[in-house]
């Protein structure tokens, strides 16, 4: 069993990678969008085994635990929606000459590399390892973010690229620290950086160091989570790049950041001289939240707009997380797959709208529920979703915020519902606009891909509705893990 | 430890701080790249002195790739870059020289402050080390910060490099994994960094990073 349980971690490595290769090397774009889905596929199916087999015994780069099989396995599935979208979207890419097979070949095999590092980042069991496996997925997006070469595309990917090596310097940087805090106790070398050993006896380390270490993860990897004031490459990126890459940078690598962030919290929290890493994260959730919410009302870009979107919504999971306590965790877990199924929902709408449309311009969508019943609806429920309105899962993981907020600090209710209701009005303005009135723009039918967006769309209702129990006593476990 | 060995590890992690503070008033391209190879080498005999102290062997493989690539390689590209492109002009600086050392100075103090406070039970060596290396990369930030140029953008990020190079070579036994994972991360940097030079220059005629901002998504 324990080969088992080895094969099923190791499969989510290894087939992206062998994917890579092999889309690297096809040239037929047909078959390359096709075996990308493939791949994604044999990913998720590896990613849904380590629910049933075995766990092995953490080893001194992989393991897996409570906490990152969740994240796996949402990874995994996001990875393979977004590959059947992206197989429809690229199809008319390069039809419209936006991009050529050539890009493609490089895209696809670009796309398993960005699969690649993000489940590295997951798995590894090694916090150098998985400083190398976050810096793998950025830079894999950075190409992806330029590749339509354009004067934007260029300046966004340029822009992500620098504030992405300034924020993972500063967390390599803070890895150097937990590792010189670590020495003393743990010994030279590799043990001193293995994460499994390093709870065991974080509470001997010196917290002086690892206060200073935090401060610098938070700083460096917030940078990728997307945290304000460190924010300037989220929306540049999220809306320049092809939309499949929206989706995934918004669902997904974001969480990786994040879940490197909780990782460490996790260290800090074992350590019982060290500063408590709550009023940080609280304060950098909070401006997030309020700034980014204030921000939506001014975009013209309906990407742009929804890359404002992401960045409020990690400002409520860092805040969730800053405040602790398994109800606040738990919240914050729910909150954190309910935002990558719903915003990857939406990206995809909105891919196939600007696509129709020939245009991302706000002002130029209109009346999308007429033209295109199927797609106008989904993605206005998609905007009801993540408003946060009733009785979808956001909804749900953010009333529980909101309410252990208020049981632990009533004070910081204030701010977190006042942003929530900025931001609320904001996107119901603007989703409004979109979905209803005079129709614009082109009414051609749109070649859509549904089952994506479907797929998403229906488990953020079903979890709003009703939540199954295993899945409840599962992520109440994790939530106690992260104290 | 005797006291020579720890003078000389402090006078050449101290010497890649004052090399820092020489990249920032380069106001010519070349200078700043000349510079910038200047720094690295003191950064390959800062290691290598660390190899030998530690009795560390592999830590002359991070010193020989600072030598080769970083003090060799990359300068004489970036040198070919500018040449090809014709714009070996002066280097726009967002703020006077005068400010810009000013602040320098006040994040080598910052970072003194902030390291020797939090580490009174580490071992002198590491200590100071991990002092000077924040310093180096505090001042590859402010070297970023106030150029408008792309590749003295570059320049440094590639200095900042140098400093976490710096601090993991004096976390005693640091594993090779991140070594390798820095000097791997500064090639494909380079990659992708020249990938994009050329590109910039095919679409806009020039590296200054302000006409980048006249195409904002923003301001259409």
């Amino acid at each position: 069993m324990i080969a088992a349980g080895f094969q099923a971690e190791t499969a989510v490595l290894v087939i992206p990678i062998v994917a890579a290769i092999v889309l690297a090397l096809l040239p037929s774009y047909r078959l390359t969008a096709q075996l990308n889905v493939a791949a994604s596929l044999l990913t998720f199916l590896a990613a849904l085994s380590l629910f049933v087999i075995e766990r092995p015994v953490p080893g001194e780069y992989v393991f897996v635990d409570d906490l990152n099989i969740v994240f796996i396995v949402l990874n995994a599935f996001v990875g393979l929606t977004a590959s059947i979208f992206s197989a429809s979207y690229v199809g008319h890419e390069l039809e419209t000459g936006r991009l050529t097979a050539a890009n493609l070949r490089f895209y696809h095999a670009m796309y398993q590399i960005m699969m690649f590092g993000m489940n590295l980042a997951f798995v590894s069991n090694n916090i150098g390892l998985m400083w190398v496996a976050v810096e793998l997925a950025t830079l894999s997006t950075v190409v992806m973010v330029g590749i339509y070469r354009t004067h934007e595309a260029l300046e966004a990917a340029w822009k992500y690229f620098i504030l992405g090596s300034v924020g993972i310097a500063l967390a390599l940087f803070g890895t150097i620290l937990v590792y010189m805090a670590a020495r003393p106790v743990v010994g030279e070398g590799n043990d001193a950086m293995v994460w499994t050993l390093l709870v065991e006896k974080a509470a001997d380390f010196d917290a002086a160091l690892l206060n200073v270490a935090f401060v610098f993860l938070l700083l460096g990897y917030g940078t990728k989570v997307g945290l304000a004031p460190l924010h300037a490459w989220l929306p540049d990126a999220h809306a320049e790049g092809p939309t499949p890459i929206s989706a995934v940078l918004s669902g997904l690598l974001l969480n990786v950041a994040l879940y490197v962030v909780l990782r460490f919290k996790i260290l800090l929290a074992a350590s019982p001289d060290a500063i408590a890493p709550g009023p940080l994260m609280i304060t950098m959730g909070l401006t997030s939240l309020i700034f980014a919410a204030f921000m939506l009302y001014r975009r013209r870009d309906i990407k742009r707009m929804f890359a404002y979107s992401s960045i409020e919504h990690m400002g409520i999971i860092v805040f969730a997380f800053g405040m602790g306590g398994p109800l606040a965790n738990f919240a914050g877990l729910l909150h954190m797959v309910m935002h990558s199924l719903t915003k990857s929902a939406i990206f995809y709408c909105v891919g196939h709208i600007a696509q129709i449309k020939g245009t991302q311009k706000i002002a130029d969508i209109r009346g999308l529920t007429e033209t295109h019943p199927g797609l106008g609806w989904a993605f206005l429920v998609g905007v009801v979703a993540i408003a946060g309105l009733p009785p979808l899962g956001v909804f749900m993981s953010e009333f529980l915020i909101v309410s252990s907020t208020f049981a632990a600090q009533p004070l910081l209710a204030i701010p977190l519902v006042f942003g929530l209701l900025v931001a609320f009005g904001a996107l119901v303005l603007r989703g409004t606009g979109i979905a209803f009135g005079e129709p614009t723009g082109s009414t051609a039918p749109s070649n859509a891909s549904y089952l994506p967006i479907y797929a998403h769309l229906i488990l953020v209702l079903g979890a709003g509705l009703y939540l199954p129990p295993p899945l409840v006593g599962w992520f109440q476990h994790v939530a106690r893990l992260l104290g | 430890m005797n006291g020579l060995t720890f003078d000389i590890a402090h006078m050449l992690a101290g010497g890649l701080v004052l090399v820092s503070f020489m990249l920032l008033y380069q106001d010519r391209l070349y200078a700043l790249l000349n510079v910038y190879a200047l720094h690295a080498l003191v950064l390959s005999l800062s290691v290598a002195w660390q190899a030998y102290v530690q009795d560390a062997p592999h830590l002359y493989v991070t010193a020989a790739i600072a030598l080769v690539f970083k003090a060799g390689v990359i300068p004489i590209a970036l040198h070919r870059i500018i040449l090809r492109l014709g714009i070996h002009r002066d280097i726009e600086t967002v703020v006077g020289i005068g400010m810009t050392m000013l602040a320098g100075m006040g994040l080598v103090a910052l970072s003194m402050v902030v390291m020797l406070r939090v580490t009174p039970e580490a071992d002198p060596l590491a200590r100071e080390d991990l002092a000077f290396a924040l310093s180096v990369l505090l001042l590859g930030l402010l070297v970023m910060v106030t150029r408008r140029n792309a590749i003295g953008q570059v320049v440094g990020f590639m200095a900042l490099e140098n400093g976490l190079v710096l601090a993991a070579t004096g976390a005693k036994g640091m594993p090779l994994v991140v070594e390798i994972s820095v000097a791997f991360s500064l090639v494909i940097a380079f990659v992708v960094i020249g990938i994009f030079l050329f590109r910039i220059r095919e679409r806009f005629d020039t590296v200054d990073i302000g006409a980048l901002d006249d195409f904002r998504g923003e301001r259409r």
